[in-house]
């Protein structure tokens, strides 16, 4: 009984039925339908993978998530007041020693501290109390000094903020915001 | 190509629509991650557990897609 189907052109030499041929002459086969047929069944193989690496992506991030610290760090003495003048910037870490940080003194009354890190590749950004910019010198990305949030070239997430308290003429570091905003 | 339930013409058009409901998909759960990752590195945790239960499931979904694939030419 002949189990081909009638649109069918190629006969395998050795005329034995579709469902008798070796496995390779399925997955390599001579016919344009099939042979699109197999590589669409491929390729959605391939896109399951992709898929697979994309939840595990997922699960990763969820993981460095959990472990990530949650308590508020303590707070750190940064410098003085005094010490520090108007336009004047000092990079410092906080909380871990890897975790750099710039403060700027704005005015008289007013301090700012960021993530040193930009936001897009993690280039340190230098402060510009001039132009009123944190700048990024990898891929001239820019911040706004006053809210450390993007205003030029590719970072799109703003810095992270460093919230400070001034006591006694001491200036504090006391947590950290990250912010998506 | 064995015989199947399904003739070969058939075969394709299920194979062609399944392709295409998995390309979706996936290019659903790479918008997904990247969305996790930027709200995590923001600090919006909230969203990370159930972005991965979605991603899951999409990836559940898939592979119950390719395993109907497979089953055709069973």
């Amino acid at each position: 009984m002949n189990t081909r189907e009638p649109e069918r052109l190629t006969i395998p030499p050795d005329g034995r039925a579709d469902a008798e041929q070796p496995h390779w002459r399925q997955d390599f086969p001579v016919d344009w339908p099939d042979d699109t047929y197999v590589s669409r069944r491929d390729f959605v193989k391939f896109l399951v993978l992709t898929s697979l690496a994309f939840t595990s992506g997922q699960f990763v991030v969820l993981v460095r998530n959990l472990l990530r610290q949650r308590a508020t760090p303590p707070a750190q003495a940064l410098a003085r007041l005094d010490a520090l003048p108007i336009g004047g910037s000092l990079v410092f870490s906080y909380p871990s020693p890897l975790d750099k940080r710039v403060l700027v003194r704005l005015d008289e009354r007013t301090l700012v501290a960021y993530g040193q890190s930009c936001t897009h590749l993690s280039c340190p950004v230098i402060a510009r109390p001039a132009d009123g910019q944190l700048h990024c010198p990898c891929h001239e990305g820019a911040f706004d000094l006053a809210t450390g949030r993007p205003i030029a070239g590719p970072p799109r997430r703003p810095l992270p903020l460093v919230t400070l308290d001034v006591r006694d003429g001491m200036i504090y570091a006391t947590g950290v915001e990250e912010r998506t905003v | 190509m064995r015989q199947a339930r399904f003739s070969r013409g058939q075969r394709a058009t299920i194979v062609s629509g399944i392709l295409g409901v998995v390309l979706v998909i996936v290019i659903v759960q790479l918008w997904l991650l990247t969305a996790t990752v930027n709200a995590s590195l923001g600090g919006d945790t909230a969203i990370v557990l159930p972005a991965a239960l979605a991603s899951l499931v999409c990836l559940l979904l898939n592979a119950g897609l390719l395993w109907y694939l497979y089953a055709l030419d069973r």
